[in-house]
């Protein structure tokens, strides 16, 4: 068991700086998600705490020890990887037992440990197997399982699910959650999907372009996201956002204006901001609702998305209730304004 | 509606002809590949069958009475390999070209491990010019490396057949086997660097068992490149007791000791040998190893 620390780590490749001095301090049995856009740096970033890339600036602690100069094997850490990566001419009790043997534990070792994590990964009947002769799900096991069998001190994870259906996604995601809470390892995921971020994570990582955009627990980056980008990264359908001008405690998008609850902030009067909302906040209205004219209208079952334009911007609504509504209809709908967010269109960070 | 009609009217008339258009080609086809092996494989049936012939058979009728009249004898075999000193040449030849297939793979794949899977300062620069030598004739090096051998007295031993047969395959191997051991997934060598493995480890726990239909053809390849060559033993084992097969049945057609049937004998033994290595490691050069190392 250990934390892990970052201390402004940089990533040069040839001239090209990928990660720009990224702080994060991940404590003993956390389990932390780096997520953002493809190409954002999450796997370099990953693998300088593996040891498979370079530091090219600051450090990696793991435990008390800086591991900057270390080999991967001596960080005790264990990786999954996307491609599950596992020995195509070895079985999948082998594939599991490679590190132990090449600790240099003894053979009855081995057999019992193997056959311990297979029982939590339910794989005993598979152990004889080639990784050729088993499904996706259960390459994706063996990849677990000869994580855990080494007992490591972190887990690294780059996007184990994503090579896997939907269905067996949300399951796996599962399984890896009930993982760390039986384990109690520190452990670090990559995934460039915000769902899995949110429904995994005890503390998210959100990154974009090599810096690090916001650190938190999943519902206070929902809740109060701190710029733009994390704003519109985190939640599905996406937040919605509307330019308009601030002014006594509303905001006025075009001739509307839209109540921001808590005292009015003078030095944002008179300011541009980003209007930003999030979908499940908007709420059928009465008299008293702002036009919404709609667009688009997709039933889910559960609930509706309506997508329509209010005061010339597009919006969408989530409502819980059945909305029969047709596109070109007008409807009345009450924006909360207790869970507005603004911004600055400038610098782009939120401002109440 | 008469276009149409019209031109279903074409397309029931086309397409008879069509059909017996494919027809005739498919039995050109069928006819050429036949006569290509007619012609491949009548000459082999022919040496074949005279090393079973009888002198006295074979100099009154032709090969081909051996099917009219079947009386064979095993006396070409017995001695070509006991008289004229082919036999001893069959175990010569084996002790030139085993070490040397074996040093060829090996020296290969290390090689193209290092290319492929080390980063260091001038590694584009030696693998261009390990490409790029290869064109010039490998007769080119044979000069001085006599005189190299000469002034450390090693001819007339094995060792310079060795090493100059590898030498000149190596690049190749290197080559070959660089595109294969660049294809392997990085992550393979990822993980077991992460499971703890050391580079020699990784060479020769992962890649090298990932490795073996190339590695087979590789070897199969240099197989018959140095149980095939003449040159190079000749110039420095010469023509006497360290001769491989190559060298004895050139010398044996000079001579023509032991008689016609005794040298198609002895020819036959040289090409049975890789023959059969070919035949019974053929799957090799298909099958691939990779499955299952990634998502597939
Ligand atoms: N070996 C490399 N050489 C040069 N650039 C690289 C290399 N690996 C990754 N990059 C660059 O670093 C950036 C981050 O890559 P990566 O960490 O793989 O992103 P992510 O995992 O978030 O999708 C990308 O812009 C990528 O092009
Ligand atoms: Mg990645």
């Amino acid at each position: 068991m250990a934390n892990v620390n970052l201390r402004d780590v940089r990533k040069v490749y040839n001239q090209t700086q990928v990660i720009h001095g990224v702080n994060v301090d991940i404590d003993d049995g956390e389990f932390v998600v780096l997520v953002g856009p493809s190409g954002c740096g999450k796997s370099t970033l990953l693998r300088m705490i593996a040891g498979l890339e370079e530091i090219s600036d600051g450090q990696v602690h793991i435990g008390s020890t800086v591991v900057n100069e270390m080999s991967p094997k001596d960080r005790d850490i264990a990786m999954v990887f996307q491609s599950y990566a596992l020995y195509p001419h070895m079985t999948v009790a082998q594939n599991m037992g490679f590190s132990l043997q090449l600790r240099g534990d003894a053979k009855p070792e081995i057999r019992a440990k193997v056959e311990k994590a297979a029982k939590i990964l339910n794989l005993e009947a598979l152990l004889e197997r080639y990784p050729r002769q088993l499904s996706g799900g259960q390459r994706q096991r063996v990849a677990m399982g000869r994580a855990i069998v080494r007992n490591p001190q972190v887990f690294l994870f780059d996007e184990p699910l994503s090579n896997l259906d939907a269905k067996l996604r949300v399951t796996m995601r599962g399984e890896i959650k009930a993982l760390h809470q039986r384990l109690g390892s520190t452990m670090i995921y990559v995934t460039h999907d915000q769902i899995e971020a949110m429904t995994m994570a005890d503390k998210i990582v959100v990154m974009r372009d090599g810096f690090v955009e916001q650190v938190g627990s999943p519902l206070a980056l929902y809740d109060r996201p701190a710029n733009l980008f994390v704003a519109g990264f985190i939640g599905s359908p996406g937040m919605n956002f509307l330019s308009g001008r601030y002014a006594q405690g509303r905001v006025w998008i075009g001739d509307i204006a839209l109540p921001v609850a808590g005292p009015p902030s003078s030095e944002n009067e008179g300011r541009h901001v980003v209007y930003g909302i999030r979908p499940e906040n908007l709420s059928m209205g009465g008299e008293a609702g702002q036009p919404l004219i709609v667009e688009v209208v997709e039933p889910t079952g559960a609930e509706t998305h309506v997508v329509g334009q209010v005061a010339g911007q597009r919006v969408i609504g989530v409502f819980r209730e059945r909305v029969t509504t047709r596109p070109g209809d007008v409807l009345r709908v009450e924006f909360d304004s207790r869970k507005v967010h603004l911004f600055d269109p400038q610098s782009e960070q939120r401002i109440n | 509606m008469s276009a149409i009609e019209s031109r279903r009217a074409t397309l029931v008339s086309v397409r008879p002809t069509s059909k017996l258009a494919s027809r005739l080609k498919r039995i050109a086809l069928h006819g050429a590949v036949l006569l290509l092996c007619v012609v491949w494989f009548t000459p082999v049936l022919s040496l074949f069958v005279t090393t079973f012939r009888s002198e006295s058979d074979s100099s009154q009728t032709g090969w081909w009475h051996a099917f009219v009249e079947w009386r064979p004898v095993l006396s070409n075999y017995v001695e070509a390999m006991y008289l004229t000193g082919v036999g001893r040449s069959v175990v010569n030849s084996i002790v030139l070209t085993v070490p040397t297939v074996l040093g060829t793979v090996l020296f290969s794949a290390i090689g193209a491990f290092a290319l492929a899977r080390m980063r260091f300062r001038g590694r584009i620069a030696l693998f261009l010019a390990m490409v790029g030598f290869q064109v010039l004739p490998p007769q080119l090096v044979l000069v001085p490396m006599l005189k190299f051998f000469l002034a450390v007295g090693l001819t007339g031993t094995f060792i310079p057949v060795w090493v100059i047969e590898m030498g000149l395959t190596v690049p190749f191997g290197i080559f070959l086997l660089y595109g294969f051991f660049s294809s392997i997934p990085s992550d393979l060598v990822e993980a077991a660097r992460i499971d703890g493995a050391s580079e020699p480890r990784i060479f020769f726990q992962i890649i090298l068992p990932l490795s073996g239909a190339v590695l087979a053809s590789l070897a199969i390849l240099q197989f018959m490149i140095a149980w095939n060559h003449l040159l190079i033993p000749l110039i420095f084992l010469g023509s006497g007791s360290l001769s491989p097969l190559t060298v004895q049945v050139a010398s044996l057609a000079q001579t023509n000791a032991g008689g016609l049937n005794t040298l198609t004998a002895a020819t036959f033994i040289s090409v049975i040998v890789p023959l059969v290595l070919i035949v019974s490691l053929q799957k090799y050069f298909v099958r691939g190893v990779l499955g299952g190392a990634v998502k597939g």
